[in-house]
């Protein structure tokens, strides 16, 4: 009895190492690519030494974190300022659990998948709050009091978003709405909704133009101020699994998942987790171009753009979808 | 009216974003306009006025005169020089030293030096660990001038006529 369960135990482990350790391999490769693309465009070559390409940098960064000593300041609450890159870094790495590489090969394919992302990334505000409060410091306050107030804020109109996704495909389950977008991506019909659900997504990450919290002209560094060594690496590597994440997220409500573009030879010939991997590097590649390509936003213009323009205008599609769907009689069963 | 419309439209169709989104694209394929800066180095003119060197003759007879010109017009007063008749009734310098950190690099000791004996060389990576690695003497000049002749006497040819 024990040793089954012990089995069953030791098999989830053994699945779960199987999805974490390539995430966290893809965001060190995903930090060096960012690196690259924002040198290219600014004319630049970018990290290239540290082995072939300089691929490896992310990986000497990290070490090189590791070796660092981790100061906590004197008035910093220890035990909050310990958890909080924590809480981001596991929080970031724990919504990867129910996202689909293929139609069997996901880990928890359960029934409320989008709700399960939504409230993992809901969370995630706390890790930044808990930074903010616990290193007893004006910048990394105000960085981490404007961060909370910017993804909440970008939470509600991705929530509408997703409830335009959730229209068409009748599912809640992330497998499902793949599969619904057999006929035709959501990016075509909704192509609206894909270029808000691509700004929100910037903004739910702390990307520019809206990295505010890390406003180095007047917040120093954020809520990351007074980290350093390992725990600052940690904040940083959860940014990155959170903007892989939300790549992930787009390209499977949007960009059909592990679908092939045409389901003929040449292109279903690739096993279809390439094809999440091809879509979710694509939308990194977009996300890496816009950062170097944009100016930061006023914090009023932030939020103005949040709640004014992109709420309503979310609201607008849902009522216009909702009653496309009911008029057209396309309601999915 | 027709002004603002097209405003409105330009800001709906996120045009300006797009245009600039192109254009960060088409710059990722452009030529780098960096170099692998330890690996391979930019060009550097003949007039580079990068580490000091004092040069000799052929012969391998010092140039240095001693006539202290480049020690008067130094403008932040950087060398040093002590000079004593030789044996064989020569003037030549017993003490000659450059404080590296005090140098501003203008290229005046150089442009005052009658037989091209004090010159700045092409060699800007001579940074060291501690400061008293940069107060340079008469041996370390000396030293300097024959590792760099080469290149020293190619820049002072290829200029010569516009002295």
């Amino acid at each position: 009895m024990f040793l089954e369960y012990l089995n069953i135990v030791l098999y989830d482990l053994l699945k779960i190492a199987a999805l974490v350790v390539p995430v966290l391999i893809a965001v060190a490769m995903i930090v060096w690519v960012d690196r690259r693309v924002w040198g290219a465009v600014q004319l630049r070559k970018g990290p290239n030494v540290v082995g072939p390409f300089g691929l490896f940098q992310t990986l000497a960064d990290a070490l090189k974190y590791i070796f660092k000593e981790v100061i906590i300041p004197i008035h910093a609450n220890k035990v909050i300022f310990i958890i909080a890159p924590i809480v981001t870094m596991s929080l970031a790495l724990i919504a990867w659990a129910v996202i689909p590489f293929s139609e069997t090969l996901v880990l928890a394919n359960i029934n409320v998948g989008i709700l399960y992302i939504f409230a993992v990334s809901s969370l995630g505000v706390y890790g930044i709050i808990m930074a903010g409060w616990a290193s007893n410091s004006k910048y990394p306050f105000l960085g981490a009091l404007r961060s909370a107030a910017q993804m909440v804020s970008y939470e509600v109109s991705i929530g509408l978003i997703i409830i335009n996704v959730l229209l068409c495909a009748g599912s809640l389950n992330l497998v499902d709405i793949v599969l619904a977008q057999k006929n035709i991506w959501y990016a075509i019909p909704l192509f609206p909704m894909f270029v808000i659900f691509f700004i929100s997504a910037l903004a739910e990450t702390n990307r520019p133009p809206f990295d505010l919290p890390e406003a180095e002209a007047e917040l120093v560094a954020g809520y990351q101020t007074e980290y350093s060594g390992m725990m600052y690496a940690l904040f940083w590597l959860g940014e990155y699994a959170n903007i892989l994440l939300l790549c992930a997220l787009g390209s499977v409500l949007f960009l059909g998942g592990w679908l092939s573009p045409i389901d003929a030879y040449p292109f279903n010939a690739i096993p279809s987790p390439l094809w999440l991997i091809f879509k979710i590097l694509f939308l990194f590649i977009l996300f890496a171009l816009v950062k170097a390509i944009v100016p930061r936003y006023r914090y009023d213009q932030l939020m103005r753009l949040g709640w004014k323009v992109f709420l309503p205008f979310s609201l607008f599609w849902v009522v216009l979808t909702a009653s496309f769907l009911y008029f057209f009689n396309l309601l999915p069963k | 009216m027709k002004i603002k419309f097209s405003r409105i439209l330009k800001i709906i169709f996120l045009s300006e974003f797009v245009k600039s989104l192109y254009l960060a694209f088409i710059y990722m394929f452009k030529r780098r306009a960096t170099v692998n800066y330890p690996f391979e180095k930019g060009p550097i003119s003949p007039r580079f006025r990068g580490e000091h060197a004092l040069r000799r003759y052929p012969d391998g007879e010092e140039r240095c005169i001693a006539c202290k010109l480049c020690e008067a017009v130094c403008p932040a007063q950087a060398i040093t020089i002590e000079a004593e008749p030789r044996e064989d009734g020569s003037r030549r310098t017993t003490r000659y030293d450059i404080d590296m950190l005090k140098c501003i690099y203008c290229g005046l000791c150089q442009e005052s030096c009658p037989v091209d004996a004090i010159v700045q060389g092409p060699n800007f990576e001579f940074a060291t660990e501690t400061r008293e690695e940069l107060y340079y003497n008469k041996e370390k000049l000396l030293e300097n001038g024959d590792k760099w002749e080469k290149e020293l006497a190619h820049n002072i040819k290829v200029d010569k006529s516009f002295r």
